[in-house]
């Protein structure tokens, strides 16, 4: 299986998504230049953490006009596996392929560490190895990690189970402590947290592995 | 004829002897861009003129050094093939004005000399000091100024993708109406690919790239020179704005046009812009620069020869490349979306020629003004000192409320306020981050990793600058032993105040002497830094203060962290209980925060047993005996032992001391030399430490939740884990009142 991570100019994380999958997964990754107007034959591509153009604006608004998202729109909606990190996550949202917004985190400031999440469901292609209510540890690095969404909305995602992760000890207020969510054909997934972050013991947790070991699972039996 | 006034040149802070010099080097009047290139390159911030005769004293080669100072950022070998760049800087001037900019630009700063070198940057830490947050007359202005500097950094490092892994912040009433700001950053590259600043080739192009020029920060340099009277804040527009975007999209197109293999020399335009990188990329080849300023981006219209050469825009670079191959180079920075341009070209004259539309308008020799600023032997006496020798009559009326007071205190409590703020763990090298007695990064591609600290102290230099000095050295050294790395090269920040104030000077001299002996005997030679002076306002200077960042080497694998893992392991103090006396225990922080007072001494440092100590640490570390390892230093064993506590474990301790040393300095003393492990093989740790002629007494023992230390049977503190826990880690946010 292939992996194409998405590189915007102000992406941070790229690198790291691209060791997180070539060396800790094992699988091989490629970039993706932000001016790309095709994905090329990979088969599950990754928006990674960082500040994409800048982000001065709202986070990913700029982004969302990219050659390389019109790209990516088309690659989710022929049912490819689109997992959008951190920033990534906002662009998402941004774009409309994920329900809600991501807003200023509820203390203002940004925050940095460890966090636990529960496993809401594994009925996604990104935790079909997980099991439903597993406790994953993995870092949170963000200043606007907020999740937001009208009611109706949140209503939807739970009734849908679209929740994917939800933090277990709320950092930045995000509502209904909502952490990670899929779109509605549950190929696109969005989550704050940093997954490629957590690959190996040395960086202190290998839960993250365990979302990219999903998504090679779900694509193998595909 | 020049039409150049005593007040003119006065205000571009020049003396009347340097504006003599400078009229014997052009064997005329300068005009008056001259002046102001001359006045910034001569200006103490970038020549060093008042502690350069000093910091000759400083070694700089060692068997790891392949750049010492001089460069950009030093550079040494670390094996496998790889090197890192390494370098400190102060903000201090524009973090007082400025918090939040004046910070994030401190970083920006300090990143672009360390990818200059061809280096990715890999980690920032920072060394701040700021007024005490609670002093009713100051506090909220001191609160403020954190806050800022932190945002500032957040801002700065989080959006440029470089890790903030450590560091230190002090609070102390010295520093009230001056914060110091001071920021390492360390980056790796292959060794075989480090780039230099030293223009060469006559007829290649001098290409200018990032940001468009603007009036902004123009004299930054000159600012920083001189201490502040009144009001700072008409000094904000000198102050230059920060973009970390940009700033890494130059990191990305630097590094990809160094790879076309077409970039000959390569600076940034840090303090004194592109006047200082025109004059420093000649001076170091030995060649001429030749530039016309209508090529050079302008952010505004109408700007003057004069704005444009001491514009200090941020995040411009400025490169020499080959003739001929100019397009590889633009072809990358239009890639990024960035402005380079061909703005002169290397000359054989030495002589730095600015051209405005064809014009001359400027016509000075390079080494003049990189190298043949005026050096003063400035006179120095005995250090300053504002703090009596003896000490006075104290008797502690409750060991265990000093020693809440201590854990609660602003220098001891738990900083992790600030640190989250910092995404620590971008690149994903951080093996241990920030809260750590040094942080470590692996290097992916090797088995080797780096461990990094920052280390000063000015409470213990303002009653004794050299033995400050030395202790500082000894100290940060020591923190990265207690990780298992063996320190191999240092960088230094020194903040002081006025030097044309001879007890300033005799502060600085003392100082550079201490680090100098201590570097030399630890063997970790400075291999660059940066001197901040004029620390004053008011005429109140700071404490002195130098800073050292130290940077060792480790074989990478799991970190070996502070805190206590399991119960019923063995507690031993490496290196002994310690002496010290009621001189010495006046620069503790049981004095400041308990007492209220500080008196007498630093500590005593025997350095031979300090240098055995550490030996011995890193020899258990690397058998893999000890199971948590932690330096003893501020608040001294009390404070470590509950540090040690703090893990996620809830592990404490049960100690019992056979001392009759007074109780408070048994306690609370600081005297270096010790470092408090846990392991299960007490009998292999006291082996090594015998064969290193080392103490080391086996104290206690691990217990789950609670810690207890008795001395001759009689406990002297006991708390459960828990609620000292949350006093240590909630006391920052109390005094900030979030």
């Amino acid at each position: 299986m292939r992996f194409g991570v998405v590189v915007f100019p102000g992406s941070n994380c790229d690198h790291d998504a691209w060791y997180a999958i070539s060396r800790n997964l094992g699988c091989p990754a490629e970039f993706i230049w932000h001016q790309s107007q095709s994905l090329g034959n990979v088969d599950a591509v990754i928006l990674p953490g960082g500040f994409s153009y800048g982000d001065y604006l709202r986070c990913g608004a700029i982004a969302k006009f990219s050659p390389v998202m019109a790209a990516v729109r088309r690659f989710a909606a022929d049912g490819g596996l689109v997992l959008g990190i951190c920033n990534g996550f906002q662009i998402l949202a941004e774009s409309g392929l994920l329900p809600g917004a991501l807003i200023r985190n509820r203390g203002l400031k940004f925050i940095c560490r460890q966090v636990e999440l529960e496993t809401v469901t594994a009925n996604s292609p990104f935790t079909c190895l997980a099991s439903k209510g597993q406790t994953l540890r993995m870092p949170i690095a963000h200043g606007e990690g907020c999740y937001y969404a009208d009611e109706r909305t949140l209503d939807e995602l739970e009734a849908e189970d679209r929740v994917v992760f939800r933090y277990r000890d709320n950092p930045n207020g995000s509502l209904r402590d909502i952490a990670g969510i899929l779109n509605r054909e549950r190929n696109v997934m969005g989550l704050m947290p940093h997954p490629e972050r957590a690959t190996e013991p040395l960086m202190g947790s290998s839960d993250g592995l365990l979302v990219f070991r999903s998504m090679a699972a779900a694509f193998a039996v595909r | 004829m020049s039409t150049l006034t005593p007040e003119l040149i006065s205000a571009h802070q020049l003396t009347e002897q340097e504006y003599q010099r400078i009229v014997s080097i052009l064997g005329r009047e300068p005009n008056y861009t001259e002046l102001g290139i001359f006045s910034v390159m001569w200006s103490e911030h970038c020549s060093y003129k008042s502690s350069r005769v000093h910091l000759k004293k400083l070694p700089t080669q060692g068997s790891h050094v392949i750049q010492g100072p001089g460069e950009n950022a030093g550079v040494i070998d670390v094996g496998g093939g790889w090197a890192v760049a390494f370098k400190i800087e102060s903000h201090n001037h524009p973090s007082f004005i400025e918090p939040f900019q004046g910070a994030a630009t401190g970083v920006g700063g300090i990143l672009r000399d360390i990818f200059t070198m061809g280096a990715r940057p890999i980690a920032v830490l920072d060394s701040l000091r700021f007024g005490p947050l609670d002093d009713p007359r100051t506090g909220a202005r001191n609160r403020r100024i954190l806050a800022g500097v932190v945002s500032g950094i957040a801002h700065y490092g989080n959006c440029f993708g470089v890790p903030t892994v450590g560091g230190e912040c002090v609070f102390e009433t010295g520093y009230s109406g001056n914060p110091l700001v001071n920021v390492l950053a360390l980056g790796v590259a292959r060794k075989d690919r480090i780039f230099y600043a030293r223009a060469a080739g006559v007829g290649n192009p001098v290409i200018y790239v990032g940001a468009k020029t603007g009036r902004d920060g123009i004299h930054g340099a000159s600012m920083a020179s001189a201490e502040f009277t009144g009001d700072a804040r008409q000094k904000r527009p000198n102050v230059q704005v920060g973009d970390p975007f940009l700033e890494k999209l130059l990191l990305e197109a630097c590094l990809e046009a160094m790879e076309t293999g077409a970039i000959v020399a390569i600076q940034d335009m840090g303090a004194a812009g592109l006047t200082c990188s025109t004059c420093e990329m000649g001076s170091r080849g030995g060649a001429g620069i030749e530039i016309d300023l209508q090529y050079v981006p302008q952010r505004e219209a109408g700007m003057t020869p004069y704005e444009i050469m001491l514009s200090e825009s941020q995040e411009r670079m400025l490169l020499v490349a080959e003739k001929g191959r100019e397009e590889e180079v633009f072809r990358v920075f239009r890639k990024w979306g960035l402005d380079a341009v061909t703005i002169g070209c290397v000359t054989a004259d030495g002589m730095l020629r600015v051209k405005n539309h064809g014009r001359v308008v400027a016509e000075i020799p390079n080494r003049a003004l990189a190298d043949e600023a005026p050096v003063y032997e400035r006179p120095y006496t005995r250090p300053l000192r504002k703090y009596p020798m003896d000490a006075p009559p104290f008797r502690s009326a409750d060991l265990e409320a000093d020693w809440k007071a201590l854990l609660a205190s602003g220098d001891v409590c738990s900083k992790r306020w600030i640190w989250e703020q910092y995404d620590y763990m971008v690149r994903t090298n951080t093996v241990a981050g920030p809260g750590g007695d040094a942080a470590v990064l692996r290097i992916k591609e090797t088995d080797i990793s780096l461990a990094v600290a920052l280390d000063g102290n000015g409470r213990y230099c303002a009653l004794a600058p050299r033995q400050g000095a030395r202790l500082a050295v000894a100290e940060c050294c020591r923190n990265l032993s207690t990780v298992g790395a063996l320190p191999v090269a240092a960088t230094n920040c020194l903040n002081f105040g006025n030097p044309e104030r001879p007890e300033i000077m005799g502060q600085l001299v003392e100082a550079i002497e201490g680090m100098a002996e201590a570097c030399r005997f630890f063997e970790t030679p400075i291999t660059g830094g940066n001197v901040s002076l004029y620390n004053e306002t008011l005429g109140e200077a700071i404490d002195p203060t130098p800073v050292v960042g130290v940077v060792g080497l480790l074989k990478t694998g799991p970190p070996l962290t502070a805190d206590f893992k399991r119960p019923g392991r063995a507690v031993i103090l490496l290196g002994g209980l310690g002496d010290c006396d009621e001189i010495q225990f006046g620069s503790t922080q049981y004095a400041k925060v308990v007492l209220g007072r500080i008196w007498g001494l630093p500590p005593a440092l025997d350095m031979d047993y300090e240098k055995r100590v550490q030996a011995a640490m890193r020899e258990i570390a690397a058998a893999g005996l000890a199971e948590s390892a932690h330096d003893v230093s501020d608040g001294g064993l009390a404070v470590a032992l509950a540090e040690s506590s703090f893990g996620p474990a809830g592990v404490g301790a049960v100690v019992e001391l056979a001392s009759g040393m007074r109780e408070e300095f048994l306690l609370f003393h600081e005297g270096p030399s010790r470092i408090l492990l846990s392991t299960e093989h007490p009998e292999a740790v006291e082996a090594i430490a015998r064969r290193h002629g080392v103490e080391a007494p086996r104290i206690g023992v691990t217990v789950e939740g609670r810690i207890r230390l008795a001395a001759r049977g009689r406990v002297l503190v006991e708390s459960a884990i828990e609620p000292l826990r949350r006093l240590w880690e909630t006391a920052l946010e109390r005094m900030l009142g979030v």
